[in-house]
């Protein structure tokens, strides 16, 4: 069926959103066909009298075109190749560019003999639920032998295996009314909105405007409708205050006015362009809505309704009028009403033959009558299409008539319709179920919000005249509540007729005396959901519309159930006697057409995942050929590799050691930095922290710790007094922008009435700690001479406000991390890379070297200070070790809920150290302390390492750990299990200070 | 969603950081023990209209007291925590 | 004769005769007067409540009502992920007590559910995040539960289409755990209703709870939008729903309720074989059996009962996804939707009486409630039936907060948005 006729192809006539000057090359299923500018892939595929375009999901059965627009449930292709290769892309919605590549999907060894096209056979086994009721037997094969035959099976087309070459963007835009749809009501709505001066955005999804007008056959002012549509299009391009955008999807509606659009930037090029992104993301925050989205035709539910030459009929006018294709030669029109009749004199005046016109509507429709007449074809009112046949598309259609009698006739084309569906997806996202309108047999929306109006075929309104008011109104209306009000209102065109629709709800042509007779009638096409699957579903109990919709898969295709929801339920109405609006309809999830992952990720992937901070001496470290890690957003230099180091290891223990036995330096510019202010400072750390601060004197620092409300540990780090009033806070790195929330909260909701400023200053400073023997010299060769920092004038602890350098500001402060003798000093950020360059310089002759996070990392645990791994959020002050920290003498954060009994117990694990019984035996972070002699279970489990090291100056592994009374335990000698890599160690329990417990260093 | 800052006016939701429940209220240091569990722990939780603390991290710095419907996330009203707290201390 | 037990041979009877014989999976009950127990929430938490109650505790008079439609709610809209990959000893041995029950289900309850044992692989990208899942890991390994550290290469050689050489947080390794996995949700919720159907359970639904009854301090039924039901023992299992229903017996909750969204893209030839974890921000993923991928993120953070999220946490989770694994840029997204999760103080849930007589509360499930169903149902059947916790369920009491015993994994403290 994919051989094109051996007719040329229709000439091209009357289609007014082809440009056929402009002819296009593409491939499909690798073989090349000519198409236009305009053409989407179906209506080239069409015009080339290509039918077979894809497979069905479980079935296989050979699919066409059904619509021509974004609801196609089987037309779905492969487009392009490699890493652009996009799968699913829905042919109807496709531009055709030059050199485009499309291929079919779900189908092997090829789209016209599909092998899996046998599991047709096995039908009467794969109905409703059949997968909850089989394969369970014996257990051990689902996931060995089921589960991977119905994988082999799955999905349909192929994601691409490269990362995606593509550039996407994320935008925002703001409006009072955006307008989502230009058919004849979004049109008008835009201009009546625009006319009083609201800025306005109309979003429409295809790549022309118009809509319907383009469709349809029509005037207005006695031009053909799509001129107008074009006009005002134009209109709407030229005014300032209208931003009108093509290529857009309003795919979702969020709170507070919040619009999510996709627009397509470049989908139909063959590449984007320089420096445009494939497709850009917006967030669209409007005032005012006016959803304008149109309808969608729905099928007739009949045997063997799904081959290739069944279209619906709105879509039939489509191709015929927009592209100039007519989908078939021969054509059966079946319709429940007089909108599908339409589809009778447009194809006839497209040359087709009109072979039989079938009136599913008890009563006798005149206008049917007279076209029948008019074209020469049969007419059966009150009839149905019984049957099709045909290969790999419609060859013929069974037509049964009012009696019930059938009879044959050859066609290549039946088209469809059973009447239209508001496409109200945007109505129902914020959880507003449409109702049923009797009138039109369809769901209309119901949502009242202030903020959102409803225009056009959306609403239900299904006339080209009555259409344009609603959307004038509706435009005008948003555009007042924003506050803008027109003085005239906006003129529209005059419709050419008095258009019809007179519809009667027929769902289906099956046969309910005998359903077996015929072959499957197909609802939702692409997971191939027949009646007989509701039938059976209704059968079972699953008759809520929720549960048929899990049970069968009803819907929940890549369409969605655009063209199936509304038929099923109406069959499951009737398969359970009840109504339809007894029955119910499913909510419409965002988004309301799939949209790319890549655009909605936009910039943010790779590298650009997140944003890097880097510290002040960035660009230097890089210099000194340092190895960076990630802590949390901060790249911070791990290690200084020096020549001749082949292992990281040796380069840190060489760092380890050249502070222990010289000095070093490390950028600690990423702890957090807060300055506090204000007479009641004191007053407020006393509050943050559990320790006492108003004692602490001017000129000195002190380590705090502070509590979540819960009474478990949440930050440490110290604080100094610069001033009477005036506090530098350090808090750890992860924890900065936690921290400066905490204080916030509690100046501002609960301790208002205390007179404190603070500030965040971690990117105002650069900070780096000089730690070893020799920092004070080191230090003196920069520090200006007016200030004296001897032992006795500024001993540890200390803190000043100091020049360097000849008058340069800075900070010091005497604060040891290492447990060496060791000073932090601050400059401006803006001073840092040069504070780093300065310190080689005047530390060369002390032997300075800078070191990097894993030797702070290993002195720490040298020195027994709780980081990160024992800051984890589960543990207390107690289990640190400084439950006696907490002040008895003053309120405090967190002070009432720690001492709750499972807080204070003593046998919670307690900060402890441990060395290794044999120095090399390696101690792994995570692994459990158990007994000696205890078996490997977790009713013996008794604490954990939370952070271990090699340590250079003890010669030996070590670590730190938290162990069920543990301070009472030094001494003995533990078992460390490390079940995953099948390891038990015994270690020694220890002070958790390993060097210089006396802090003789410190205070040097 | 949207929320309207008294200062900096309507922004979106990705400014702000949410904490829970407004209504709590931080008992005096000597309350009794269940006092405090309730209003560290125990929460109203309620459908519809709920008084509740967002900071604004990525604005101005602000704590707000929001008034939002949770079943549609509509915002009725929002102020500073400092006001609307000194204003319910003023007993107006 | 119909078809009511699901075999071999009732399949191809059915077959053969059209699929005709099938019966209803449950029966549509009316309320009776009274009960000797009455589950409030049919979601499969209440469903398997009542299975285990009639199956292992031979209780005969049980009813479970439901406002809607059974498994309407997160049984029906999470990312059906199963797994016991936790670090604390109150909730390891029932999470794992959850996972053995898995694994016996569909020949227990005769109705396949899928599960799909095809492992959980949690992905580490820094010495930290490495520390602390082995710590994890080891701590399963000491419960008896399946678990693994895999290094980089090794998840390369799992999962080589991750993104490794061009990350802002490269991939170190992973903890894996095989016996993880999904299944089919929906399942779950119709088939415990079609077996605890089978043991005499009615399942009413469309009965929404508008009260319950206390006399003298003590529970004795329920108002409800079908009449008043007499119980001897009420026990709820609402979820999401959980603070308004337990306001109607006066009682205030440690529960926020809030919204998480669920994502699933268009169906895609099968490439991801495992459920997969980002360390490095909050995306995880599994492909489904009919291809979709299914995947989610962090909640929204805000107390929401509208099942609905919005855009930031969208965007959060999809560039997460594009993070970790860049070849689906061109893939779409097809839905996202969203649940209630009952968000508990500590992040752990809470199975225990309530200070109301005879009244029993199963909540604060957080966003893991799935994984939970059978050992909630179980051990909430212990507890209505023996008014005492089941084993694996000792830690789950509501009086924890007041003694500090929380069970808080993700060490955030009373702040239900951040577990």
């Amino acid at each position: 069926m994919n051989t094109p006729s051996k007719l040329s192809p229709p000439k091209r006539t009357r289609a007014n959103g082809v440009d056929t000057s402009k002819a296009l090359t593409f491939t499909f299923d690798g073989r090349a066909y000519t198409a236009y500018e305009g053409d989407t892939l179906a209506s080239a595929l069409l015009a080339n009298n290509v039918r077979l375009t894809g497979r069905s999901f479980k079935y296989h059965r050979p699919r066409g075109i059904l619509s021509a627009g974004p609801e196609e449930p089987n037309a779905l292709m492969e487009l392009r190749t490699g890493a652009r290769r996009e799968p699913n892309s829905r042919a109807t919605v496709t531009e055709v560019f030059h050199g485009l590549s499309a291929a079919s999907q779900n189908r092997w060894p090829s789209l016209a003999f599909d092998a899996l096209g046998v599991n047709g056979l096995l039908s009467p086994v794969f109905t409703a639920g059949f997968y909850y009721k089989t394969f369970m037997w014996p257990a051990c094969f689902w996931e060995k032998v089921y589960e991977p035959m119905i994988r082999n099976a799955a999905g349909l087309g192929r994601a691409a295996k490269e990362a995606d070459p593509d550039h996407y963007e994320q935008a925002n835009a703001f409006c009072d009314v955006l307008v989502v749809g230009s058919g004849p009501a979004g049109l008008a709505a835009a201009l009546s909105a625009a006319e009083t001066g609201a800025r306005v955005i109309l979003c429409e999804q295809d790549y022309l405007t118009g809509g319907r007008l383009r469709a349809e056959n029509i005037t207005l002012d006695n031009k053909p409708a799509w001129q107008w549509g074009e006009e005002v299009t134009a209109r709407l391009r030229a005014m300032p205050n209208v931003r009108l955008m093509t290529r857009s999807c309003v795919f979702g509606r969020y709170d507070g006015g919040t619009f999510g659009v996709i627009e397509r930037v470049a989908d139909h090029l063959p590449q984007p362009e320089e420096n445009q992104p494939r497709q850009r993301y917006w967030r669209i925050v409007a005032k005012q809505c006016v959803v304008a989205t149109g309808a969608i035709e729905r099928p007739v539910v009949f045997p063997n309704n799904d081959r290739p030459g069944v279209m619906l009929a709105g879509s039939v006018r489509t191709y015929i009028n927009r592209y100039g294709v007519a989908p078939g030669r021969k054509a059966v029109i079946y319709t429940n009403n007089d909108d599908g009749l339409r589809t009778v004199t447009d194809l006839y005046q497209a040359g087709a033959d009109i072979v039989a016109i079938v009136d599913a509507r008890p009563v006798p429709s005149p206008l049917a009558q007279s076209l029948a007449q008019q074209t020469g074809a049969f007419l059966f009112p009150g009839g149905r299409i019984s049957n099709t046949l045909g290969r790999l598309g419609v060859a013929a259609a069974v037509i049964g008539n009012k009696a019930g009698k059938d009879q044959r006739f050859a066609c290549d084309l039946i088209a469809v319709s059973g009447g239209w569906n508001p496409d109200l997806a945007l109505t129902t996202h914020h959880g507003t179920r449409p109702v049923y309108n009797e009138q039109i047999a369809a769901f209309v929306p119901s949502i009242k919000a202030h903020d959102l109006h409803i225009a056009g075929m959306v609403a239900g309104t299904l006339t080209t005249r009555d259409t344009l008011h609603e959307g004038a109104e509706a435009g005008r209306k948003a555009a007042a509540a924003c506050g803008f009000d027109s003085a005239g209102t906006t003129e529209l065109p005059s419709a050419g007729v008095d258009e019809t629709y007179a519809i009667h709800p027929t769902w289906s042509g099956i046969d309910q005396t005998a359903p077996q007779k015929a072959g499957k009638a197909f609802i939702d096409f692409q997971n191939d959901v027949t009646a007989k699957d509701v039938k059976q579903a209704a059968q079972e109990g699953f008759r809520s519309v929720e549960h048929l919709k899990r049970y069968t898969t009803l819907g929940m295709a890549t369409d969605q159930g655009k063209t199936s929801n509304v038929n099923a339920l109406a069959m499951l109405a009737e398969f359970t006697d009840r109504t339809i609006p007894e029955t119910g309809t499913t909510l419409i999830r965002p988004p309301a057409q799939p949209v790319t992952l890549g655009a909605i990720a936009g910039p943010n992937r790779e590298k650009h995942f997140k944003p890097t901070r880097l510290p002040p001496t960035h660009q230097w470290a890089t210099e000194q050929n340092a190895v960076f890690t990630s802590n949390g957003l901060w790249q911070r230099a791990q290690w200084y590799p020096r020549a001749g180091e082949t292992h990281w290891l040796e380069t840190v223990n060489r760092e380890v050691n050249t502070v222990r036995n010289a000095v070093g330096f490390c950028d600690v510019t990423t702890l957090g930095k807060i300055d506090i202010q204000g007479p009641d400072a004191a007053s407020f750390l006393e509050k943050l922290y559990v320790n006492a601060w108003q004692k602490l004197a001017v000129g000195r620092a002190r380590y705090g710790l502070m509590l979540r409300e819960d009474g478990f540990a949440f930050d440490d780090g110290t604080t100094a007094r610069l001033s009477p009033t005036h506090y530098v806070m350090t808090t750890t790195t992860a924890n900065a922008g936690p921290a400066m929330q905490h204080l916030e909260f509690c100046h501002q909701v609960l301790w208002p009435e205390l007179d404190v400023q603070f500030i965040s200053v971690t990117d105002e400073w650069a900070q780096i700690a000089v730690a070893g023997p020799n920092s004070r010299e080191v230090i003196r060769q920069l520090i200006d001479p007016a200030f004296d920092i001897s032992n006795e004038a500024f001993g540890y602890m200390a803190a000043a406000e100091i020049t360097i350098c000849g008058g340069q500001q800075a900070r010091l402060f005497r604060l040891s991390f290492s447990g060496e003798l060791a000073y932090e000093l601050a400059v401006p950020a803006r001073f840092g890379d040069a504070l780093a360059r300065r310190l080689m310089e005047v530390g060369a002759p002390y032997g300075i070297a800078p070191y990097g996070t894993e030797a702070l990392g290993v002195m720490r645990i040298e020195k027994g200070h709780p980081a990160g791994p024992e800051l984890n959020g589960q543990t207390t002050a107690h289990d640190l070790g400084m439950g006696r920290m907490l002040s008895s003498k003053k309120e405090f954060i967190g002070k009432a809920m720690a001492a709750r009994p499972a807080l204070t117990d003593p046998r919670r694990p307690t900060l402890v150290g441990l060395r290794p019984v044999v120095a090399t035996d390696a101690l792994v972070a995570g692994s459990h302390l158990l007994p000696k002699g205890s078996p490997a279970s977790a009713e013996y489990d008794q604490g954990w390492i939370s952070s271990s090291a090699w340590s250079p100056t003890c010669n030996s592994w070590i670590a730190l750990g938290f162990l069920s009374e543990g301070p009472s335990r030094h001494g003995e000698i533990i078992a460390v299990h490390n079940p995953l890599s099948g390891t038990v160690t015994e270690a020694e329990i220890v002070s958790p200070v390993f060097v210089d417990p006396e802090g003789k260093r410190l205070h040097a | 969603m949207r929320i309207t800052c008294p200062h900096c006016g309507s922004r979106g939701l990705e400014e702000f950081t949410y904490r829970g429940d407004a209504t709590v209220r931080r008992p005096a240091p000597d309350a009794p023990h269940d006092a405090w569990v309730d209003y560290v722990y125990l929460r109203d939780n309620p459908a519809g209209l709920h008084k509740e603390l967002w900071y604004h991290g990525n604005g101005c710095r602000s704590w707000i007291v929001a008034e939002r419907n949770t079943i549609t996330h509509e915002i009725h009203s929002t102020r500073l925590a400092t006001e609307a707290l000194s204003e319910e201390k003023s007993g107006s | 004769m119909s078809s009511k037990h699901y075999s071999l041979f009732s399949l191809l009877r059915e077959t053969l005769r059209g699929n005709t014989g099938w019966k209803p999976a449950w029966r549509k009950a009316s309320p009776q007067s009274s009960y000797d127990v009455v589950i409030v929430g049919g979601g499969g938490h209440g469903l398997a409540t009542a299975y285990y109650l009639a199956k292992r505790y031979g209780m005969r008079r049980i009813a479970v009502v439901e406002k809607g439609w059974i498994g309407g709610g997160n049984v029906g809209r999470n990312t059906t992920i199963v797994r016991s990959n936790y670090l604390l000893p109150g909730n390891v041995p029932f999470y794992e007590c959850a996972m053995k029950l898995w694994e016996g289900l569909e020949q227990d309850i005769n109705y396949n559910a899928m599960v799909s044992q095809r492992g959980i692989l949690n992905l580490f990208h820094n010495d930290a995040q490495r520390n602390a899942y082995i710590r994890r890991g080891n701590s399963m390994r000491l419960h008896g539960v399946d678990a693994d550290i895999l290094d980089a290469a090794a998840v390369r050689e799992k999962l080589p289409f991750l993104n490794f050489d061009n990350a802002r947080f490269p991939i170190q390794g992973g903890l894996l755990q095989q016996r993880g996995g999904t299944v089919r949700h929906d399942a779950v919720a119709w088939g415990y209703a079609r077996a605890a159907d089978q043991l005499g359970v009615d399942i009413i639904e469309n009965c929404e709870v508008t009260g319950i009854r206390i006399e003298n301090g003590r529970t004795t039924g329920v108002e409800t939008s079908r009449g008043f039901i007499g119980a001897g023992k009420v026990g709820l299992a609402c979820a999401g729903n959980s603070s308004r229903v337990a306001a109607m017996a006066g009682l205030r909750l440690p529960i926020e309720s809030h919204v998480l969204q669920a994502f699933v893209s268009e169906g895609l030839k099968p490439f991801i074989d495992c459920v997969v974890t980002f360390g490095a921000g909050h995306f995880y993923v599994s492909q489904s059996d009919k291809g979709g991928l299914v995947f989610g993120g962090d909640i929204d953070g805000y107390n929401s009962y509208a099942q609905r999220g919005n855009l930031p946490v969208v965007e959060d989770v999809i560039s997460g996804g594009m993070a970790l694994m860049p070849r689906i840029g061109r893939v779409r997204l097809l839905r996202h939707w969203g649940g209630l999760m009952d968000m508990s103080m500590d992040g752990s849930p809470i199975i225990d009486k309530t200070p109301v007589e005879q009244l029993y509360l199963n909540a604060g499930w957080c966003y893991g409630g799935f994984k939970a169903t059978p050992a909630s149902g179980l051990c909430f059947a212990h507890l209505l039936a023996r008014d005492e916790p089941h084993e694996v369920a000792t830690a789950f009491r509501l009086d924890r907060f007041g003694r500090g015993a929380v069970i808080d994994e993700k060490g955030m403290g009373a702040q239900p948005n951040l577990h």
